[in-house]
């Protein structure tokens, strides 16, 4: 009797972690049966190369190159303006800072990651965009610039922190030998303890990419709604998660062309993100063999 | 000697240039939160909270919103919590070291790393219409249920992790199955640790707004939801929907909504650091 109920419960648990591989497998049929339809309709050679994306207009393009190139334009500017900051603070705080000040002001950087997007959102538009015209008075009110730059606000603490605790995790013998050689701690962070770690650090960048990529309310609400193939970032632009909000608000009949656009872009936004995960799932085993 | 003197400035600039990077995130914060309050703070008052949605700014309050992040909060831990939990459990005491444990691994971690739109697309083609729910609060509730179940995952084997394996094998020495175990010493013990993950991945939930907006949640609701079934929408839709209008009025509304937004989030990580805190000490 007490087996039977044993092998109930166990069966009842492993049900619950195969819900997990569902959404996979659910997300994944999801994605590529409407995008499958789209296809059907729209050549996928003019999806790639066609460089004007107006699915919602009676003259129609759907060329995804336009709503790629806002993705990775504010997803640059992101990253661009978050990893040089959160790597310093990695380095200071797990090399330089005293261990108290590392206590309290790590949960206070996290907090960065807990805001709303949607409060960024409205920081960037209402906050930065207007203090950045004061001294470039081309900037538009709708910019992939101010998105980029309050993206990186919001993804630094997933470079500090992942990098802070690659950095922890160097064996404390690299570090005595260094400063045994006589290295200042600045010699020792760069030449020592940031190679020691570089795949801890590596990992903390491409899970922050793959954050920004799919990042979706700042930019839909600062960076505008007008997709272009451009790289000027003062003017204004849609990413791809823009574009699927775009539709989502408005009136859009099911199984129309325009209801199938928004898959046709997710499945290139999740091959995107996907690539990314394995990417860094697979350098993070690595590393994990490395020092245990 | 100079090249010593030369190293030794490097390495204060840098000292320097680190507590900068560090307080500037911190700095920007508080920058943005000065100004939210500025802007929202005189708009919040008991008829805020309380009315309804309305075109006149002045009139709009935040009650459907909330009372629609309230229920789609409560929906989503009662799906995510058992399913994330029992997941967890298998995996961290029953799995074996087999191709299966490896997948379903992967799997999560990969989940994990989803976009949030991405399960919006998900439950708008499953939940919403497959199912049919509509765009209700039960689909949304699924749909978020979904989003963070990764996340309630992780930490919830972080916390059987950090259980001593003497109280594992204590527990069978003393004749006890592998269920009576867990439910007896493992849960209890790890219990704080479990909260800790499961408050901040609500915390998660209740910011979200862009897989909402795509399973097709609603900016204007005209009664709050009474039901799983009902139509609904949530603070941080309602948010959006405010700063897209370009009336001051509504502007001023988005920045109080902001604030009791952002009170919630961050009394929700507060008491989730407070547990973290008093749990690790335990194990110490």
């Amino acid at each position: 009797m007490r087996k039977i109920k044993e092998l109930v419960i166990e069966r009842g648990l492993l049900f619950s972690a195969l819900i997990t591989i569902a959404v996979t497998v659910g997300i994944i049929l999801v994605l590529s049966i409407e995008a499958f339809s789209f296809f059907s309709e729209v050549s996928i050679i003019d999806f790639l190369t066609d460089p004007e994306w107006t699915p919602l207009f009676t003259n129609k393009h759907f060329g995804i190159l336009s709503l790629l190139s806002g993705t990775l334009l504010t997803s640059f500017i992101a990253i661009a303006f978050a990893v040089p900051v959160g790597l310093s603070i990695s380095i200071y705080l797990s090399e330089y800072a005293p261990k108290s000040f590392r206590r309290t002001i790590k949960p206070l950087l996290e907090l960065l990651a807990a805001v709303p997007t949607v409060v960024y959102g409205f920081f960037a538009l209402m906050v930065v965009t207007p203090f950045l015209q004061t001294f470039i008075p081309g900037l538009s009110s709708f910019n992939s610039l101010s998105a980029g730059l309050v993206m990186g606000i919001m993804i630094i603490p997933y470079i500090s922190s992942l990098s802070e605790d690659a950095l922890h995790a160097v064996p404390n013998s690299l570090r005595e030998a260094a400063y045994g050689m006589g290295s200042t701690r600045l010699q020792n962070s760069f030449k020592v303890m940031v190679p020691a770690a570089s795949s801890g650090i590596i990992v903390s960048i491409i899970l922050a990419i793959s954050r920004a990529i799919g990042e979706t309310m700042i930019v839909a609400i600062a960076a505008g709604q007008q997709p272009r193939l451009t790289f000027d970032p003062t003017v204004p632009v849609e990413t791809i998660t823009a574009y699927i909000v775009q539709v989502s608000l408005g009136d859009v009949q099911h199984d129309s062309l325009e209801y199938k656009t928004i898959f046709a872009a997710g499945i290139t936004l999740f091959v995107f993100t996907f690539l990314l995960n394995t990417i860094s799932y697979r350098i993070r085993k690595k590393f994990q063999e490395k020092y245990e | 000697m100079n090249n010593i003197r030369k190293n030794r400035l490097k390495d204060q600039a840098f000292k320097i240039w680190g507590i900068f990077c560090t307080l500037l995130g911190l700095v920007l914060l508080a920058v943005f939160i000065g100004n939210i309050l500025i802007d929202g703070i005189m708009r919040i008052d008991w008829a805020f909270v309380m009315n309804l949605p309305s075109r006149h700014a002045e009139e709009s309050g935040i009650y459907t919103a909330l009372m629609g992040s309230i229920w789609v909060l409560l929906l989503t831990t009662l799906i995510a919590l058992p399913v994330g939990i029992a997941a967890a459990i298998y995996l961290e005491e029953y799995s074996k070291k087999n191709k299966l444990a490896t997948i379903l691994e992967v799997n999560i971690s990969n989940l994990a790393g989803v976009p949030s739109i991405i399960y919006g697309l998900l439950g708008l083609e499953v939940f919403v219409r497959i199912m049919e729910m509509g765009a209700s609060v039960l689909a949304g509730s699924f749909t978020l249920a979904l989003l963070i179940l990764p996340i309630v995952i992780v930490s919830t084997r972080e916390a059987l992790k950090a259980v001593p394996k003497s109280i594992r094998d204590a527990s069978f020495a003393m004749g006890a199955s592998k269920w009576q175990t867990v439910y007896h010493q493992l849960l209890p013990a790890s219990f704080g640790g479990i909260l800790t993950g499961v408050i901040l991945a609500l915390s998660r939930a209740v910011g979200e707004t862009a897989p909402l907006i795509v399973i097709g949640a609603l900016a204007y609701v005209p009664f709050a939801p009474s039901s799983p079934m009902d139509e609904f929408s949530v603070l941080p839709i309602q948010i959006f929907n405010w700063i897209t209008r370009p009336q001051h009025g509504f502007v001023e509304n988005a920045a109080a909504a902001i604030i009791i937004l952002l009170l919630i989030t961050f009394v929700m990580n507060g008491i989730a650091v407070y547990f973290r805190n008093k749990w690790q000490k335990k194990f110490k």
